[in-house]
């Protein structure tokens, strides 16, 4: 039973499972078996089954995290092949993302607050719609729970790559640049991982809403807080 | 491959040193991304010196935060007493950021694309 906690053994059951999530949702076809959110339930199952704690397995996955930055950085190449558009319409990305980082801020510190969340979950929940690093960040400074804030910007970021373009077509949003902005925007590099698998250009206009929200939330997150009194 | 990996790696760096440097509050990674961005533009790097590499990454972006997204199985206690507040705000603002973010982007560019015509009948006027 030791060896269930070797970390290239708890390494190798995340690509197994990822691997198996993403065969199912090819061969059904189907937005709700999404293989990031398929492989976190399963390798939690896993987990509680064999009495395995998290700190035990983020021996393994932090391999993975650490992934995650350089992906980061890699997202400059679609964002520059996309240069010479973003230029021609700076002005209304510039607007438009600055609506949505203010309007998704105010949004869930307003429902959380009339459902009751505590003061400390309501502050989780603010920076959720921005990349892990940005969100964990924000989260410490204005006194939510940077490990809470971690789980739901995945889950947000899963929820808006499966929902995203449903949403974006019933409120009729139409253009492909607008429908990768506000993917990115609301859902991060997840949301930018549904809408690469659309075309590059999704992608990079997607990337250009992580990005500007990632640096809006950073930069505004706690002004917004404190003028709207959640601070 | 080692060589496109050097690359990437090096922006990160640079992001983590101006980070260090400043102390700005802004991640490692995001200001590495824009440094390569900045780099193609101005012909330091060629976009074929980190192509492989890059699209493999952002092509499966999704399967790293795999490990981060387990995380939530420290929260469970949390997530269990607040779980229709934390449910409800991350849907509900999700669509409204969508909403938002993708209506003012239509609008702000209709709005600029009539510009030309209103100044043209005022002239006309």
């Amino acid at each position: 039973m030791e060896f269930m906690t070797d970390k290239f053994f708890l390494l190798a059951v995340t690509f197994v499972f990822y691997i198996g999530a993403r065969k199912l949702q090819r061969a059904t076809g189907l937005v709700l078996i999404n293989p990031i959110l398929v492989s976190i339930a399963a390798i939690i199952c896993f987990l509680l089954l064999f009495d395995i704690d998290y700190s035990t397995y983020h021996k393994g996955g932090e391999y993975i995290d650490f992934w995650l930055k350089p992906a980061v950085v890699a997202l400059g190449l679609p964002l520059y092949k996309q240069l010479p558009t973003i230029k021609k319409q700076i002005l209304p990305l510039l607007i438009s993302e600055l609506c949505g980082c203010v309007a998704g801020i105010v949004s869930v510190v307003a429902i959380a607050k009339l459902l009751g969340a505590s003061h400390e979950v309501i502050m989780s929940l603010a920076p959720k719609a921005v990349t892990t690093p940005i969100a964990m960040e924000v989260s410490g400074a204005v006194g939510g729970i940077p490990a809470l804030t971690a789980a739901v910007v995945v889950c947000t970021g899963i929820f808006g790559g499966m929902a995203g373009f449903k949403i974006m077509r019933m409120s009729r949003i139409k253009s492909p640049i607008a429908q990768g902005l506000s993917i990115g925007t609301a859902a991060h590099a997840v949301g930018t991982s549904a809408a690469m698998e659309r075309s590059e250009r999704y992608g990079a206009f997607s990337s250009l809403g992580l990005t500007l929200n990632g640096l809006l939330t950073a930069m505004l997150a706690p002004f917004v807080l404190h003028l709207i009194g959640a601070i | 491959m080692i060589a496109q990996f050097g690359i990437l790696l090096s922006f990160l760096a640079a992001g983590e040193f101006i980070v260090w440097l400043t102390g700005i509050n802004i991640p490692s990674s995001i200001i590495g991304m824009l440094l390569l961005t900045a780099s193609l533009k101005a012909g330091i790097v060629k976009p074929s010196y980190v192509e492989r590499l890059s699209n493999f990454l952002v092509h499966n972006l999704g399967f790293f935060f795999v490990p981060a997204g387990v995380g939530v199985m420290n929260c469970f206690g949390l997530i269990s007493e607040q779980w229709l507040p934390i449910v409800a705000a991350s849907v509900g603002s999700t669509v409204i950021i969508i909403a938002v973010s993708g209506q003012v982007h239509g609008f702000v560019r209709r709005a600029l694309a009539r510009k030309p015509q209103i100044i043209k009948s005022e002239a006309e006027a």
